[in-house]
């Protein structure tokens, strides 16, 4: 929590330097990160890089498919070979979980989980929590809420753990196909149905229903989903009246959350995506700027 | 040349023996049992004496279930090395599964695999037959011919008989040539992509979960095949409670079923994972903790009559990845006997028991020779140590592989010597010097 608490209160300080005219510092200069990204991101990996550039750390980025991993390279063969250039991070995205943990064991550089399969996205769940304390004031004794499927969202399983850490109230809703065995081990209660879930809630956090992992069996169709699971006017009444709503990104308009409520008063939904940046040149600065963070998990 | 085990305690399951007794042994067979003091070794000729106080000498330990992956796969382990390794933990015997490359479907890999384990000239080895072509699930293999080649059970290990008519038949149709059906249980639809136990871990981890219905839905249709068939069917690898439960139900009825666990899912549970830790991957997965106490009462009750392996040598091209991509298995020959020898002290079940499950037992299913400790039987036997303490090393294993979940823990108990047909195979004593 006190890991947590710095790199909020770092993102805070830091995040008036993305609104200057000139969006630089010189902290991380003479510093390399690579930005390695085996999965399609647009929003992270934007973010990352963004970060890095405006701390004047000199950055590269990798993706699947220019990387040697077409050819039947490992992972850990490809971190060797990134570990002989000597980069100070290495920013992994990769789709199978605990794919962070294992170049870390291989690479002497640090290595920031940039979101490993439907483990973790430590990242997007410390802009979560900096976006809210910036809406809120506070995180703790908040409720909040999660939609969608759960079982296969690592930004959920991080936002859970992160916010259950700051002591805000938890509760995860969608369909039972969603919902993870023995999540309440986690520390979150379960109401399935959406309408009672955002009851009294001061914050709605909208996963993106996976179109490209959806097989058929967790749930029939996108319209359907809509009807009994998306976000709409109606569904948001009970919620508190100055609750927010959240979401990664990128949504699916007229799925898991309407267009008008996307766009409208109660999303923070493009704050998340500022204050990502804010939060990732904290990581940055904290890991690698003479910052205090050797020891972050 | 006679060759005087003196000063052990002898442990033999069929007899229910279990005192101080020597054992003389001449051209490979036990000659004689006796007491301790009565024997008079000759004037004349080479008496080899084998000084086994404080240890227990007991009949050779039988694996039912290895993966040798010879022919194939030669590269994790081959019918020579895994004999070693098998003579290294304390095994006399152990029976191969057919899922090799290509599948033992034929008598020219059946042969094939005798063939090489007469090369290997160290243990007996035993192939198991695959019941389906290919282990499809399509059509069955030629079961009369592969008896004949040596096979000595069929089993589509490593993937489930989809089809229930296809497993009714096999069941059937297997009695006729007296070969034991070992079913590896699985739906492969709600395993699906799963990866580890479903459950708290799996929902921490991320990782996709294998429920434990998905082992105990064809448990129970292996149950209800033997009902309907009336001939017996064995369970490989059981992990859960529910497994157990039904298998006791099963047998307090009389249906002919018969079933083996393996020592990880009596060792650990699915906390082994965290940390993506891809040598606690293995199908079917590590379980919970209440698993784990009802394989213990399994056991302990024998509603689980044997304890096999499922030794399955992989290498770092399929372990050292990530772990969704890793292959599942783990070794296990140099382990099973120390790991047992644990639940003993524990009280589980008395040193007879669990020496049964680890030789007898396996035999009688099998209906191999071995198993017992008798004069005129040949000297297929083990002399361990129970006290032997020692912290399992990497680079200590006998297999070609060394994917174990077990490395860096503290064990007791070893096998000093393995002796297969009265020649020794495993000498941790030194008597060949």
């Amino acid at each position: 929590m006190s890991d947590i608490n710095l790199i909020l209160d770092t993102a805070d300080s830091l995040i008036e330097i993305s609104s200057r005219d000139i969006k630089k510092v010189p902290t991380l200069r003479g510093k390399s990160i690579v930005n390695f990204f085996y999965e399609p991101s647009t929003r992270t990996k934007a973010s990352f890089e963004m970060a890095a550039k405006r701390l004047s750390a000199d950055t590269l980025s990798l993706s699947a498919t220019d990387s040697s991993m077409v050819k039947g390279e490992t992972l850990i063969d490809t971190a060797r070979n990134l570990q002989a250039m000597n980069p100070d991070i290495i920013i992994l995205r990769h789709s199978s979980s605990g794919a962070a943990h294992l170049l870390a064991r291989y690479v002497d550089a640090g290595v920031i989980n940039a979101g490993d399969g439907i483990h973790e996205h430590p990242t997007q769940a410390l802009l979560d929590l900096f976006t809210i304390k910036k809406k809120k004031g506070r995180i703790k004794g908040l409720r909040v809420v999660i939609i969608g499927d759960i079982a296969h969202s690592r930004v959920a399983r991080s936002d859970m753990i992160g916010l259950r850490k700051m002591g805000a109230e938890v509760t995860v809703s969608g369909p039972p196909t969603m919902i993870p065995v023995d999540v309440e081990s986690l520390g979150v209660k379960v109401m399935l149905d959406p309408i009672k879930a955002v009851k009294n809630k001061d914050v709605i956090m909208l996963l993106r229903i996976q179109l490209e992992r959806q097989n058929k069996v967790l749930f029939p169709s996108l319209r359907e989903y809509a009807i009994f699971f998306g976000l709409n006017t109606q569904l948001i009444k009970g919620a508190k009246k100055d609750v927010i709503i959240m979401h990664p990104g990128p949504i699916n308009r007229g799925v898991e959350i309407t267009g008008d409520l996307a766009d409208g008063p109660f999303s923070v939904i493009l704050d998340q995506v500022s204050n990502g940046v804010a939060i990732r040149m904290a990581l940055l600065y904290l890991l690698i700027g003479g910052g205090k963070g050797d020891n972050l998990d | 040349m006679i060759t005087w085990i003196k000063d052990g305690e002898l442990v033999d399951p069929r007899s229910a023996t279990k005192k101080k007794l020597d054992i003389v042994i001449k051209k490979g067979k036990i000659e004689s049992i006796l007491p301790t003091g009565k024997f008079n070794p000759p004037n004349t000729g080479d008496v080899k004496i084998i000084d086994a106080s404080g240890m227990i000498i007991t009949p050779g330990l039988i694996d039912m279930h290895v993966h040798f992956r010879e022919p194939g796969e030669e590269y994790k382990e081959t019918i020579a090395t895994g004999s070693y390794a098998a003579a290294a933990g304390g095994f006399t015997a152990v029976a191969c599964m057919p899922n090799t490359h290509p599948i033992n479907d034929s008598r020219s890999v059946t042969e094939f695999m005798v063939e090489r384990a007469r090369k290997a000239n160290l243990i007996k080895v035993y192939p198991i037959a695959a019941i389906s072509m290919g282990s499809r699930s399509e059509a069955l293999t030629e079961f009369g011919d592969l008896k004949q080649a040596g096979a000595v059970a069929v089993s589509d290990d490593g993937r489930p008989v989809t089809s229930s008519e296809l497993m009714r038949r096999a069941i059937e149709y297997a009695w006729f040539f007296n070969l034991p059906v070992i079913s590896h249980c699985q739906d492969l639809g709600l395993s699906n992509k799963g990866v580890m136990h479903e459950g708290a871990i799996s929902t921490k981890l991320g990782l996709e979960g294998i429920p434990a219905a998905s082992e105990e839905i064809m448990v129970v249709r292996e149950i209800l095949l033997a009902k309907l068939t009336g001939y017996p069917v064995h369970i490989a690898h059981v992990s859960t409670e529910g497994s157990v439960e039904f298998i006791r139900q099963a047998k307090e009825k009389g249906i002919s079923v018969t079933a083996e666990t393996a020592p990880h899912y009596f060792s650990l549970d699915h906390t082994a994972v965290i940390g993506f830790d891809t040598n606690a991957k293995m199908y079917p997965p590590l379980r919970e903790p209440k698993d784990v106490e009802a394989i213990k009462r399994g056991l302990s009750d024998g509603v689980i009559d044997v304890i096999a392996t499922d030794h399955a040598p992989h290498s770092p091209i399929e372990k050292d990845i990530e772990f969704d991509k890793a292959a599942f298995g783990i070794i296990g020959l140099e382990t099973a006997l120390p790991l047992t020898l644990a639940l003993v002290r524990e009280g589980v079940m008395d040193l007879t028991t669990a020496i049964a499950k680890l030789s007898y037992n396996p035999a009688s299913i099998l209906s191999i020779k071995g198993g017992t400790l008798e004069e005129g039987k040949e000297a297929d036997l083990t002399i361990i140590d129970p006290n032997s303490e020692y912290v399992l090393q990497k680079d200590s294993f006998h297999s070609k592989s060394y994917n174990s979940p077990f490395i860096g823990r503290k064990m007791r108990g070893k096998a000093m010597i393995t002796m297969v047909g009265g020649r020794i195979v495993n000498d941790k004593l030194n008597i060949e010097n």
